[in-house]
């Protein structure tokens, strides 16, 4: 049976831009406001599960050509390798440090070694939430 | 406010404690889920419901929240979510094999 | 600040993690998780010597000071099982991989699946906050829901969900448990939680936060709550039942010595009483259970429950030769079950069933296998020179010192069940008439016998090398017994 979701359809294609922006915006905020890596790597996730759900997974594939499951452990080594990090300096482990940027146009920016750490969270987030939700609705 | 949390905590466990004693697996799944929002709800309490600033020196605030707990919820939920994903894919490759998702079904088969 | 500490969990973490990027090259996975392990368990022999030479050790994470940040804490006894652990995991990869070709159908996680469980393992031994034991506990738990279901056959998957389900709600008690203790004492540290208990004395409140603790760390360990580990463990392919085996219920026997030493001692009704009633039950059951089944995997896996009881007998009557022989014990435990669950596997793969009636004189085809499973009887029983010897002369010393006859008794009447319950097995399967003819027998590939050999010789050294080994047992045991001596590496140095 053909199902009409046309209306469906048209809102994903705005909504997950609309979505994907929120996802951005939630894991720079997380810095000092609420937010921060595994919510904003569930949000984006969402964005990925929308498509599917509106299309279908092909859709998906082709609009994100790679391999969730190592888009997971490049989180997991991006937010493991953070930690080892501060070995090299001689810290203890998981120590984070930060230095201010002045850029042109934004001004003032902290740059810190745990935004590394929330992006290799919010990776590992949307790996494995994306290669779970494949995984059931292709029927592995 | 503390003891309406408390009684939520309680009436989510009830709930929870059903769907834990149903046979259907999903039903066992969301049961689990719900135990632990409840648990979250306790650790939340067990801090101290109040209002106040963050907990830094210096910051011009008389109150100060406690940040544990919540850090404590944070990892707690993460862990929850990992669980109950990987509890999720079981349970349809259970039912994809045996054709059943009744616990009381697959019980005790003679396949091997 | 010690970074080294934290290299027994970083280590097989993020290989684990490297690991996923080399799915389809079963081979180079199966080297870098080797050598990982191998390095893990060369620098635990390291941190145990650098304990003997400058006490306890700590790491602070992020630099943040206890009892504010989280941290992990080296002492002789969590540092001896991450090496006892590291070195058995080590050695069943190796037999793992010789018998992955056949066994397992989707081995391309499992390599990795098998460096998180370590890494979550090794996690529990050495953290020193209580909240982290149970993120480890879980990391090493999810790793382990996985495992199970390798392979994807319908009894697995059957017992998968009843493993997930019953662990579920016990890691739910343990988050239930840690809110009330949060919610009394105001800390997660162990060590700060420790003076607060010291402080406080066994409160009503106190002792039921115990008796929770004491119901979550037993469904974990297999004490008296041990209904769901036969059919768990006898489920799953050879190597991971070994690890299950050898590692996971060890944990639960460490949460429950770390907490009941440090924390709970105040009471003797619980960590005395209540303890030695549980572990007396457990023995009790798990004898019945080795006796009953004619299965080999379900014998084995009552086995298991039978150690747990015997360890916990130590703790319960907690002198320093009790204790001693405990530690002892597990560590024995751990190399014994590791072997014993392997080379059982091995039998059920040859055979092809696990019916112990329907198999009959292997040791015609397979002398060193039948060899094998004879010391390991004989290292579970106690007979020196082997590894259990020393464990239980120490703990039958230390009940006799503390007159508790009726534990004595049971502890070393489940003995004669192990021995039992094995012979049977050893009898049925190795003795008798050849139901396989000449030439017809599945030969036994080098690599799932040497594996085994190595953990049978490892059992020979640790019974003829006790008395190197006492120095690190002794620290460990004084350590457990003087909880003085933990807290004040970590709150006042």
């Amino acid at each position: 049976m053909k199902i009409n979701d046309v209306i469906l359809q048209t809102v994903t294609k705005i909504a997950v831009f609309i979505i994907l922006t929120f996802a951005v915006d939630l894991f720079f905020a997380g810095h000092h406001h609420p937010g921060g890596g595994f919510v904003a790597g569930l949000v984006f996730a969402s964005a990925f599960v929308l498509l599917g759900l509106a299309f279908d997974l092909e859709t998906v594939r082709k609009g994100a050509p790679f391999d969730f499951k190592k888009l997971g452990a490049l989180g997991g080594f991006l937010a493991v390798g953070t930690g080892l990090l501060a070995l090299i300096w001689d810290a203890s482990f998981l120590t984070q440090t930060f230095i201010t940027v002045s850029l042109p146009i934004i001004g003032e920016l902290d740059v810190a070694t745990v935004t590394l750490f929330e992006a290799g969270v919010a990776f590992t987030v949307i790996g494995v939430v994306v290669t779970v939700i494949m995984g059931i609705s292709e029927g592995r | 406010m503390e003891t309406l949390i408390i009684l939520l905590t309680g009436f989510l466990v009830s709930v929870a404690v059903y769907l834990l004693l149903s046979r259907s697996l999903v039903r066992v799944i969301i049961g689990t889920s719900l135990l632990s929002h409840a648990v979250h709800l306790l650790l939340l309490t067990m801090g101290g419901l109040k209002k106040g600033g963050v907990p830094i020196i210096g910051e011009k605030t008389l109150a100060y929240t406690d940040a544990l707990p919540q850090a404590l919820i944070l990892t707690a939920i993460v862990i929850n979510f990992g669980v109950t994903a990987l509890f999720l894919v079981l349970a349809f490759r259970t039912y994809q094999e045996t054709g059943t998702e009744q616990l009381d079904q697959l019980r005790g088969m003679a396949d091997e | 600040m010690n970074n080294i500490i934290v290299l027994p969990m970083v280590i097989p973490l993020f290989t684990a993690i490297i690991l996923i990027f080399f799915l389809s090259y079963v081979r180079v996975q199966y080297w870098l998780s080797l050598v990982a392990l191998v390095i893990t368990a060369a620098l635990s022999g390291y941190i145990l010597e650098l304990i003997q030479r400058e006490g306890i050790l700590r790491l602070d994470f992020g630099q943040w000071p206890p009892p504010f940040g989280i941290l992990f804490v080296a002492d002789s006894f969590a540092t001896i099982l991450v090496l006892t652990a590291s070195i058995v995991s080590a050695l069943i990869l190796i037999y793992a991989y010789y018998a992955g070709q056949s066994e397992h159908d989707h081995p391309r996680f499992f390599y990795s699946l098998i460096l998180f469980l370590v890494a979550g393992v090794n996690g529990s031994f050495l953290t020193g906050d209580i909240f982290n034991l149970f993120v480890c506990f879980e990391v090493m738990l999810l790793a382990s829901y996985v495992l199970i279901t390798l392979g994807g056959r319908k009894r697995q998957l059957r017992e998968s969900v009843k493993y997930i389900g019953i662990n579920v709600l016990s890691s739910w008690l343990f988050l239930v448990a840690i809110a009330y203790l949060y919610g009394t004492a105001g800390t997660l540290n162990m060590a700060h939680l420790a003076e607060r208990m010291a402080e406080a004395g066994p409160t009503p409140l106190i002792t039921v936060i115990s008796i929770l603790f004491l119901i979550v760390f037993s469904l974990k360990a297999g004490l008296l709550l041990y209904f769901w580990l036969p059919g768990a463990y006898s489920a799953p392919p050879t190597a991971v039942a070994a690890l299950f085996g050898a590692l996971l219920t060890k944990v639960g026997i460490y949460a429950l010595f770390r907490i009941f030493s440090l924390l709970f001692y105040h009471d003797p009704f619980v960590s005395e009483t209540l303890l030695g009633i549980m572990a007396a039950l457990t023995l009790i059951g798990g004898s019945i259970g080795a006796v009953a089944y004619n299965d080999i995997r379900h014998i084995v896996a009552y086995n298991v429950v039978i150690a747990v009881g015997f360890i916990l007998v130590g703790l319960a009557i907690a002198t320093p030769a009790a204790i001693e022989g405990s530690i002892y014990y597990l560590i024995h435990d751990m190399i014994a079950k590791g072997l014993l669950f392997l080379l059982a596997g091995t039998i059920v793969t040859l055979t092809g069933t696990g019916k112990i009636e329907e198999m009959s004189g292997l040791i015609r085809h397979y002398p060193l296998l039948g060899w094998l499973f004879f010391i390991v009887i004989l290292s579970l029983v106690g007979i020196p020179p082997l590894s259990g010897f020393i464990g239980k002369v120490l703990l039958g010393q230390g009940a006799v010192q503390a007159e508790a006859y009726l534990l004595l008794g049971l502890a070393f009447l489940s003995s004669l069940f192990v021995l039992y319950s094995l012979l049977r097995i050893f009898l049925n399967c190795f003795w008798g008439e050849t139901t396989i003819s000449e030439g017809e027998e599945t030969p036994l590939r080098k690599g799932l016998i040497i594996p085994s050999f190595i953990l049978a010789m490892l059992m020979f050294g640790l019974g003829l090398g006790a008395e190197l080994l006492a120095p690190y047992v002794k620290e460990a045991a004084e350590t457990l017994l003087n909880p003085n001596l933990y807290i004040e590496p970590i709150l006042y140095q």
